[in-house]
């Protein structure tokens, strides 16, 4: 009786429109913190209704022109070895240049794109998928890397799988490049299992070193920097991976990795830490993962399962993540509606912040969650809304300080790096009259839009204008979505 | 009155307020009044040409542009001596309060700074991922004392390396007085409504209680070095000198990586160290804190035995590091660089698990077992006067 009860009051629930905090809270989940424009137009959808639009607005092709040397010739970061002491330097300037161009790129999709959801899902593969810059040493790897986890973001995971598995930034990443029949290198055959598919200890140690040997061959084209079969280098043998024996190959064995429910599984607890809360239920996992796999790894048939469920509106998960640098930095700009030049003030933000684009620290991602906060980040956090909403109060400042430069120009690399830093800080603006315009005066729904929840500090009544931004942006609630 | 009475009358809090090294009187508690500096060698230093084997034929071989003429050498023994910019700890070393040890690495040694210095700071396994640092596995473990400004302060930098986990209270600043200013932006109150929040207000609270117990306006007689290796030791100093107490600090020195030109590089960032090094000693000295100070060195890796052909050297593995401090027992251990036995990247075998030495810093100066925090057993090197 209690449990058709319950039912019938989720299916109200799920029947009638969102209403405005469901709406923002759909929103700042899946997207980088919402405009009141948005919200509105969601409350008046029900929950399939929302996350149907969500899913739909996926869009592929990024509208931020990427980089032109992303066309150029593959340069094979092998060809420093080659290279003498100056050259290498010179090239290694510019990989690094290439390096802060592609975050830019990146960041300026996430600023401008009208499918943030496509960013978020991106970004969530990019942490799923490891690779890192830092090794791979090929900003066009990385860039064509994005594309990839871009194309398949919102599509089938198995697809992405075999595609991610030879993705010439995941041979360089994890070793794959150089794995060989009689030499098998274990790293992405261990990876695969504990971290892209089934998690830890649903396999065993025998299981990696077999599935090692199935990868030998996958290599990598230095002239083109293309996935290449080597079969001269491929291992041909039997092997048994976890229970299935034969001359298995790569392919099959991603097969066999897909075939096992536990994949469907731990995929779906990690986009429930993502968007619903810290601790999966494990349930509901369970239900969401048999849905996935029945679909054939659909993963808009994972995201709409979680989006429609009562976990994911729940009251105790309201508030219950803590925004990662991207969320705080592109959500605040975008939310507040503000115009920027260059963004490469932004790229160093969110890299100060602990999250630099295309080098998450190692192979398991940004742990995220509490971990993105410590003494330093939060104050590197609060310094940094602080310094962006006083931006029209420091203007004449930053003026001076890159004029000064302009006289001292020509000392050096460092000195035009800070100099085009200050020009960018410059061209941030934020119209606050603008923006504060269409809340009327009324706090509390300026509050509601800004805050995932109440917080910890109310403003002191009367509190308005941008004295009320920065009092609520300054609030431990703030980073939280 | 007896000593408990006296204890229940002023209690816990004005008793650690009025001396931070009292509250750790009862027994089978960590130690914490002896404090700990780290000091990073970013970069992965070559600890070759840093304590050199200069009686090793194999060592001029292997750099005929690189080593350090025997001339040149500080002699220490027979066998190793320092690096002439190194002159500076040559006090300490005859005062017998420079231990210096040899072939420090680990099984598996990876080549790559990231990938290293996270084994370093997190004392896992080469082929092991583990989140938190192995300080903050210790401090989970065994706590420090709640009135202590900080757990750990971290100079310089946002990485909170070995502190890194998300209940450890540590605090990053590069200069006290900067930070002070900042932490007015954290204003810690209110209750939490769930664990992100608490997390968050828990660190709000740390800052304003690290804020609260530091200052920075200690004057010293000691001349720091101008330097940005000088100026992290005078705030480690002006951290140190704060009444609250910090059980460990973490400065470190950029620019170790010198696959190119060394020589002038190396010999300008030896001299930073050392410089830096016994500034710091001074300092110490003058707060009364060198007999209960252990200062490590450590790096991610030391480097290649063969030089480049950029007149540098490459990533390589075992390497040699110092612990200076008024109760370190001074003198040469582990063992000499294995140069003749160099493995199929040509880097020498490691003799003394960079674990041992934090085994040390934690049993033998801390007194807290160490077997969970380093998730295994190590053994101490006997390095420490009682």
């Amino acid at each position: 009786m209690s449990g058709w009860l319950a039912l019938t009051s989720a299916a109200q629930a799920a029947g009638a429109p969102l209403g405005f905090d469901d709406a923002r809270h759909l929103l700042n989940r899946t997207s980088f913190a919402a405009n009141a424009e948005d919200i509105h137009a969601f409350a008046r959808l029900t929950r399939e209704q929302a996350a149907e639009r969500l899913l739909g607005w996926a869009r592929k092709p990024p509208v931020t022109a990427p980089p032109a040397w992303v066309d150029a010739p593959f340069e094979s970061p092998r060809q420093m070895r080659m290279m003498g002491e100056e050259e290498r330097k010179a090239f290694q300037r510019e990989q690094f240049e290439k390096g802060i161009e592609l975050r830019a790129w990146w960041l300026t999709e996430m600023l401008t794109t009208s499918s943030p959801f496509t960013e978020k899902m991106t970004l969530f593969w990019h942490n799923h998928f490891v690779s890192s810059q830092q090794k791979v040493r090929s900003p066009q790897l990385m860039y064509r890397q994005n594309v990839l986890l871009r194309r398949h973001a919102l599509g089938n995971f198995g697809q992405l799988l075999h595609a991610v598995a030879k993705d010439p930034a995941m041979l360089i990443y994890l070793d794959g490049v150089s794995s060989r029949k009689g030499q098998p290198n274990e790293n992405f055959a261990r990876e695969v299992m504990e971290l892209f598919t089934l998690g830890e200890g649903a396999y065993g140690e025998q299981d990696i070193k077999e599935a090692a040997r199935a990868f030998t061959g996958w290599s990598l084209d230095p002239r083109g920097g293309e996935f290449v079969f080597r079969r001269a280098l491929h291992d041909d043998g039997v092997k048994t991976v976890l229970g299935r024996s034969g001359r298995l190959d790569g392919e099959a064995v991603l097969d066999i990795l897909l075939a096992q429910p536990q994949t469907a599984e731990f995929v779906v607890a990690k986009l429930w830490r993502e968007f619903v809360s810290p601790r999966p239920d494990a349930q509901e996992v369970k239900r969401i993962a048999r849905v996935f796999r029945d679909s054939g790894y659909e993963i808009r048939a994972a995201l709409r399962a979680l989006l429609v469920s009562d976990a994911f509106y729940a009251r105790e998960n309201r508030a219950s993540l803590i925004k990662s640098p991207v969320d705080l930095v592109v959500g605040t700009l975008r939310q507040f509606g503000f115009s920027t030049g260059e963004v490469l003030p932004f790229v160093f933000a969110t890299s100060g912040l602990g999250q630099n684009l295309f080098a998450p620290p190692n192979v398991r991602g940004w742990p995220g969650g509490e971990n993105w906060i410590n003494s330093s980040t939060l104050l590197g956090r609060k310094a940094f809304l602080e310094r962006l909403f006083r931006v029209d109060e420091t203007r004449a400042m930053l003026a001076a300080a890159a004029g000064g430069m302009e006289r001292a120009k020509g000392t050096g690399r460092l000195t035009d790096g800070r100099e085009r830093f200050l020009r960018a800080m410059m061209d941030v603006s934020f119209d606050g009259p603008g923006w504060l315009a269409r809340f009327q005066g009324d706090a509390a729904a300026l509050q509601r839009v800004v805050l995932a929840a109440a917080p910890v500090t109310a403003p002191p009544a009367g509190m308005q204008g941008m004295d009320l931004i920065r009092h609520l942006t300054m609030d431990p609630v703030y980073q939280l979505k | 009155m007896n000593r408990r009475d006296f204890l229940g009358t002023i209690g816990a809090a004005a008793m650690t307020a009025w001396a931070p090294g009292a509250a750790f009187a009862q027994r089978g508690s960590a130690n914490y009044s002896n404090l700990l500096v780290l000091v990073e060698l970013k970069g992965g230093n070559d600890g070759l040409n840093t304590v050199v084997p200069y009686a090793d034929a194999e060592y001029y071989a292997l750099r005929p542009r690189l080593a350090i003429p025997r001339d040149q050498v500080l002699q220490l023994d027979g066998r190793a001596g320092l690096h002439p910019s190194l002159e500076p700890l040559m006090g300490p070393w005859k005062n017998r309060e420079l231990a210096i040890v040899q072939s420090v690495g680990y099984p598996g040694g990876n080549l790559s700074h990231f990938r290293s210095i996270e084994i370093w700071d997190t004392a896992s396994k080469s082929n092991e991922y583990l989140a938190d640092g192995w300080l903050a596995r210790t401090f989970a473990q065994a706590p420090v004392p709640k009135a202590y400004a900080a757990d750990g302060v971290v100079v310089g930098g946002a990485e909170m390396g070995p502190f890194a986990g998300r209940a450890t209270r540590a605090i990053a600043l590069t200069d006290t007085e900067q930070f002070l200013r900042q932490a007015r932006l954290a204003a810690p109150a209110g209750g939490a409504r769930n664990a992100a929040l608490h997390h968050i207000l828990r660190v709000e609270q740390d800052i304003a209680q690290a804020a609260a117990g530091l200052n920075g306006n200690r004057s010293f007689a000691t001349e720091f070095p101008r330097s940005p290796f000088g100026n992290a030791v005078r705030t480690a100093s002006q951290v140190v000198a704060s009444g609250a107490g910090v059980a460990a600090v973490r400065v470190s020195l950029n620019g170790f990586d010198t696959h190119g030109n060394q020589p002038a590089i190396h010999a300008r960032l030896l001299k930073d160290l050392a410089d830096g090094l016994l500034a710091l000693r001074g300092a110490l000295v003058e707060l009364g804190r060198w007999d209960s100070t252990l200062i490590m060195t450590y790096a991610e890796f030391g480097r290649r035995p063969r030089e480049n052909l950029s007149n540098g050297t490459d990533h390589g593995t075992a390497n040699a590091h110092f612990l200076l401090g008024g109760r370190v027992q001074g003198g040469l251990y582990g063992a000499p660089p294995g140069l003749a036995r160099l493995d199929g990247n040509g880097n020498p075998p490691f003799a003394v698990d960079f674990r041992d030495i934090y085994a040390t810093a934690l049993e033998r100066w801390w007194g807290v077992d160490s077997a969970r925090a380093l998730n295994g057993r190590f053994a101490p090197l006997e390095v420490l006067k009682a």
